[in-house]
């Protein structure tokens, strides 16, 4: 940011030296951080206050600050009694399995369309590009049919994870994003690589692996999130509540229990997305994640 | 991966992999030295995944939206039959105007807010990434937890959260949800918060790769701040502002998750989106669900955005060669 003090944008050196730009311009600013910190910030943390607030006084008092003290017993509630505990594991248990069948196809993938580059490559990034100009809505019927009568095992995978493992790892997104990486990669060290007789294998697992770490992470952060955020998809194939993951069991939650407790569960669903943005942020606000702008 | 270590291998790949290599005819034993299986192997979880979860369901909707399926037995064809169900539903008028209501209200607030934001924290000089990491937190907050949050601010009670923040100043308390007229609004507002921050990094991004000298040049022509963003910083940005907005218009009519955690539709059907009414379709009717016109409608939806974005793109491209 610092040569953007030198750098002339919009508002010209001259600009900013007169007094009527200046201020203008800076309560402008303010009233953005304003607005920002009451639109973004403000509505977590009035959740996160909510989660430890005795429901009668959200209730009544929605605004005031721990009137009749705080209620942390709403979280340890949350937590055992509606079980929120296992919900939260099982929401892991999807991400991380929705990350590795990700990671496998994208990896694996990206490396032949890009170094092993087949004659029929271009045929395949076709039908992959393709994909990405339909609508989510097409799959979710005949997929949801092919998961309950799998055409060649017959045995259905309804209530099994691997429902929404497996298809996690068709997204066209992540194989063109790695695809491109793995495209910039100098061809010259893959030839250096062959004359001293690597074969594919080693060549993925010991040159394109390990020089591919920033675009992995990447895609990591984003299948995790994307998992957590996923709502009518495990809502579909997982029908026992025990398995089910915190997005699909949350609305069921509100009518089981206070609303306190219920503010709780929900606070505990946002704390692995927000330590994971705030650990993450670089990856997220340079814009890589252009996908996510695409509501699914 | 055992293919590929097998045994037969390291006696191939020595003069494998080179595609340059001069192979007289191409029989299967040559196709297997020069590598041919092994860029299979490492193409089977992508050709599974994709083929399994994506293209062949991709297939079966178009065969499904001209069958009759239930999962006991065989399907039937029925021809158009479900098509026309569908266009004869009426409850597939009110689906598709409320899409379009839900749609056109989320460009009309939802649009221009993240551009102006943008603008604004372009030109910050000290820490502008606490703006934008403010900006797009909302982005990370799962969408049901957001939609259900939000839920709670609409509380229609005069002690709900906006209820009471909007009587401080006297006004309300306003039925929010509760109300046909009021229950959309509400929808689109949520849905903006939880998505502008996503539009103000791309914009943001966009911003850095204005060319500069355009700005001195107009300063040295005379052009005031507000000229420079309608004059240079507006056309600068055009293609990635038509980009997000069909990205964003593909995006909201494919709206979901609010109608149905908001409201499921109601009242009186005022936010029942096509999704959802897709939705009720297959999976609505404890009896089974009609899939065929459920594939029917998502299929129409589908088509209709395709048409829709070459349409844009074409009208987009001849208007911006104009000038």
């Amino acid at each position: 940011m610092t040569d953007d003090q030198t750098r002339g944008g919009l508002i010209s050196l001259s600009e900013w030296r007169k007094p009527s730009v200046r201020y203008g311009f800076g309560v402008l600013r303010w009233l953005l951080l304003v607005a920002l910190v009451i639109g973004g910030l403000g509505p977590i943390l009035w959740l996160a206050k909510s989660a430890i607030t005795p429901t009668i006084d959200t209730i009544s008092h929605p605004m005031s600050l721990f009137p009749h003290g705080a209620a942390w017993s709403n979280l340890r509630e949350a937590w055992f009694t509606v079980h929120v505990g296992r919900y939260f594991w099982n929401t892991i248990l999807i991400a991380f399995g929705s990350w590795a069948s990700q990671l496998v196809v994208a990896t694996t993938g990206g490396f032949a369309l890009s170094v092993l580059r087949p004659r029929y490559a271009p045929l395949i990034n076709g039908l992959l590009l393709a994909t990405l100009f339909v609508p989510a809505v097409v799959l979710l019927v005949p997929l949801y049919i092919e998961i309950v009568h799998p055409p060649i095992v017959h045995y259905s995978l309804i209530d099994s994870y691997w429902a929404i493992w497996l298809p996690a790892g068709a997204s066209a997104f992540n194989v063109i994003l790695v695809k491109r990486f793995f495209d910039n990669i100098p061809r010259e060290i893959f030839e250096a690589a062959r004359v001293d007789g690597a074969r594919p294998f080693r060549l993925f697992r010991t040159i394109v692996l390990p020089m591919s770490k920033p675009i992995l992470g990447v895609v990591s952060v984003f299948a995790v999130l994307a998992s957590w955020k996923d709502f009518l998809w495990p809502l579909l194939v997982l029908t026992n509540p025990n398995e089910q993951p915190l997005s699909v069991r949350l609305p069921s939650i509100q009518s089981q229990t206070s609303l306190g407790v219920f503010l709780a569960a929900m606070f505990i669903a946002c704390l692995v997305p927000i330590a994971g943005f705030l650990i993450f942020q670089r990856s997220f606000l340079r814009g890589t994640g252009l996908g996510g702008a695409i509501k699914g | 991966m055992a293919v590929v270590d097998s045994p037969r291998e390291p006696a191939l790949s020595r003069r494998g992999l080179s595609r340059t290599a001069a192979i007289p005819r191409r029989t299967p034993v040559t196709w297997v030295r020069s590598g041919g299986l092994t860029t299979v192997v490492f193409l089977v979880p992508l050709l599974f995944a994709f083929g399994a979860f994506s293209w062949y369901p991709i297939v079966r909707t178009v065969v499904m939206s001209v069958q009759h399926t239930n999962l006991v037995q065989a399907p039937t064809w029925v021809g158009f039959r479900n098509f026309e169900n569908v266009w004869h539903d009426p409850l597939f008028p009110i689906a598709v105007r409320n899409t379009a209501y839900f749609a056109g209200l989320a460009l009309v607030f939802g649009y221009p807010v993240p551009l102006v934001a943008a603008v604004i924290m372009s030109e910050v000089r000290k820490r502008r990434g606490i703006y934008s990491a403010l900006a797009y937190l909302p982005v990370v907050i799962p969408p049901v937890v957001a939609v259900l949050l939000w839920k709670t601010f609409y509380d229609a009670s005069s002690t709900g959260v906006f209820n009471t923040v909007f009587g401080w100043v006297g006004l309300g308390p306003f039925p929010w949800l509760q109300s046909q007229h009021w229950a959309m609004p509400s929808l689109v507002l949520e849905s903006t918060w939880a998505n502008a921050g996503g539009t103000v990094i791309i914009y943001l991004a966009a911003l850095t790769g204005v060319n500069t000298e355009l700005y001195e040049a107009a300063s040295v022509d005379g052009a005031g701040i507000l000229r420079k963003v309608w004059n240079v910083t507006l056309p600068q940005l055009r293609g990635v502002l038509l980009v997000t907005m069909i990205l964003q218009i593909i995006g909201t009519a494919q709206v979901f998750l609010e109608p149905y955690l908001f409201t499921s539709g109601g009242p009186a059907n005022s936010t029942l989106t096509v999704l959802l009414l897709i939705f009720n379709y297959a999976f609505g009717n404890s009896l089974g669900g009609d899939y065929g016109k459920a594939t029917a409608l998502s299929l129409m939806l589908a088509v209709f955005l395709a048409l829709f974005s070459l349409v844009y793109l074409r009208a987009t491209r001849s208007w911006s060669s104009h000038d």
